[in-house]
């Protein structure tokens, strides 16, 4: 090891262990010295990730390691007690329900709940040289049932409600041309602009799809209509792209204000 | 068996889901396979998590690059599951949830896990900024609609863009940049958004039928494995 990193990684410690004991210290409550190390703990995590931005360095490959082995074993154990004890266990055995002190569900049939069991552990084979190849029964049960649920949950939501909710009236609240032309305005929430908004729609997921038919050539008027598609689907890319930029700059607003609010007390 | 029995179960579990959709005394069956399928997902975590020790011990066993900071991951790992699985610190006995306040599970979720994965993503903030100034550009009319939508959508979510328009009368507020913002969410992204859900919903459908009907395999690997 060099002895510059030697030098670094004491300095940094040291840095850590003051504001521990200053955060100890200063902090009230029944644990100050449990909450000054956790909080301290949080802060040398957020800059050991955002150290990444100068190069990659070992601060961040540690919390880059911890990240992966705790939200691992996060994972296992929330599934392990809202599926396996929450709902598996209710239905198996009334002694096992009762040791984990959740109610037993009595059923003619509670016995067909040991197949995922069995396919469970068939899974687990994968981690077996020899017996990898059974792990493909349980694999191809969460395919089948995947392929299953989704042909009904997609062709209702993404096809048949998306295609009803596009064909909707341009007339709305429509009460005469009159009416309409005496209440003309650009109001944000004005007739002129609700049924400007539904004709974009229509037009838009028209032209879109258009743009995605690819069995026809794009020219004459399905060109042109394919040429708005494309205009549309930007304006898409654009205000996702823009609404990602927002949402990852909170979450760094978030974490800048953790650090100098919450560990450094500068701000209040 | 390597190959027929998974085809065989994929197209009886996807037929009986669809059938219990139509057929009402069969939802009783969807709702036990859904249920059947969440239980074996639980067991893919395991499986996750066993393959993360295997691989991390291996890298440890063979001093591979970087071996150090598996002892990091397993730390970590272990820990976490020990304060899961046993509870460790929960204030009331095994029936409180495994969340609760006080409970070492807790503790390490808000004081490691929080920061790790906010700041994780946080940093892509910077990489987005730096993609966004590829990406605006105006160099043709198509590049210019994505300049546009994105400079509004950005503006329209600050006080500045809320300044800059304050003085627009109310009878053509949709003029005013966050109203705007709103509005281009609302109307032209979501025409093109919902062009390409109905894309994805025709392609899901597609393959799930293909799946289910053992025209696709891929899935299943290859036979040496």
């Amino acid at each position: 090891m060099k002895k510059t990193t030697i030098i670094t990684f004491a300095v940094i410690s040291a840095l850590f262990l003051v504001s521990w004991i200053a955060k100890g210290m200063f902090t009230e409550g029944s644990s100050p010295f449990l909450d000054g190390f956790l909080v301290t703990l949080a802060a040398f995590l957020t800059l050991a990730i955002m150290s990444f931005l100068y190069k990659d360095n070992p601060y961040y490959k540690f919390a880059e390691h911890l990240f992966v082995g705790v939200s691992a074993a996060y994972a296992m154990c929330l599934g392990f007690w809202s599926t396996i004890v929450g709902n598996l266990i209710p239905r198996l055995s009334s002694g096992i329900s009762e040791f984990f002190k959740v109610s037993y569900i009595e059923g003619d049939y509670n016995f067909i709940y040991f197949i995922p069991i069995i396919f469970g552990i068939l899974l687990l084979m994968r981690l077996s040289p020899r017996g990898g190849w059974l792990s493909r029964w349980p694999l191809a049960f969460i395919v089948g049932t995947t392929a299953g649920l989704n042909f009904v949950r997609y062709l209702r939501s993404d096809f048949i409600n998306q295609v009803s909710s596009t064909i909707v009236p341009l007339m709305i609240d429509w009460q005469g041309f009159g009416h309409f032309f005496s209440n003309l305005n650009f109001s944000a929430t004005g007739q002129l602009v609700m049924m400007f908004s539904n004709l974009v729609i229509f037009i838009g997921v028209t032209c879109g799809i258009i743009y995605f038919y690819f069995s026809k050539e794009h020219t004459g008027w399905f060109g042109r209509a394919s040429k708005i598609g494309i205009w549309i689907l930007m304006i898409t890319f654009g205000a996702s792209f823009g609404y990602t930029v927002m949402g990852r700059i909170s979450l760094l607003v978030g974490r800048i204000t953790f650090l100098f609010r919450d560990w450094l007390e500068i701000i209040s | 068996m390597k190959r027929t029995v998974p085809l065989i179960i994929t197209f009886v579990v996807g037929t009986v889901l669809i059938l219990s959709v139509f057929i009402p005394p069969m939802e009783n069956l969807g709702e036990n396979f859904t249920l059947f399928f969440d239980i074996i997902a639980v067991f893919a975590f395991f499986l996750g998590g066993g393959n993360l020790v295997r691989v991390h011990f291996q890298k440890i066993s063979r001093k591979s690059d970087d071996f150090q900071f598996s002892f990091v991951t397993l730390i970590g790992f272990f820990v976490m599951l020990s304060a899961g699985l046993f509870k460790i610190g929960n204030p009331g006995d095994i029936a409180s949830s495994v969340t609760a306040d006080g409970s070492l599970f807790n503790t390490i979720y808000q004081s490691v896990f929080v920061p790790l994965s906010s700041t994780m993503y946080a940093l892509l903030a910077f990489f987005v900024a730096s993609a966004s100034y590829r990406a605006f550009r105006a160099k043709n009319r198509e590049a210019t609609w994505l300049l546009i939508a994105a400079f509004i959508i950005l503006l329209g979510s600050t006080p500045f863009g809320t300044m800059l328009t304050s003085w627009v009368p109310e009878s053509w507020s949709i003029f005013h940049i966050p109203n705007l913002a709103v509005w281009l969410m609302s109307s032209p992204n979501l025409a093109g958004q919902r062009a390409i859900i109905i894309g994805i919903g025709l392609g899901v459908v597609s393959i799930s039928l293909r799946l289910i009907l053992g025209l696709e395999r891929t899935y299943l690997g290859d036979d040496s494995a």
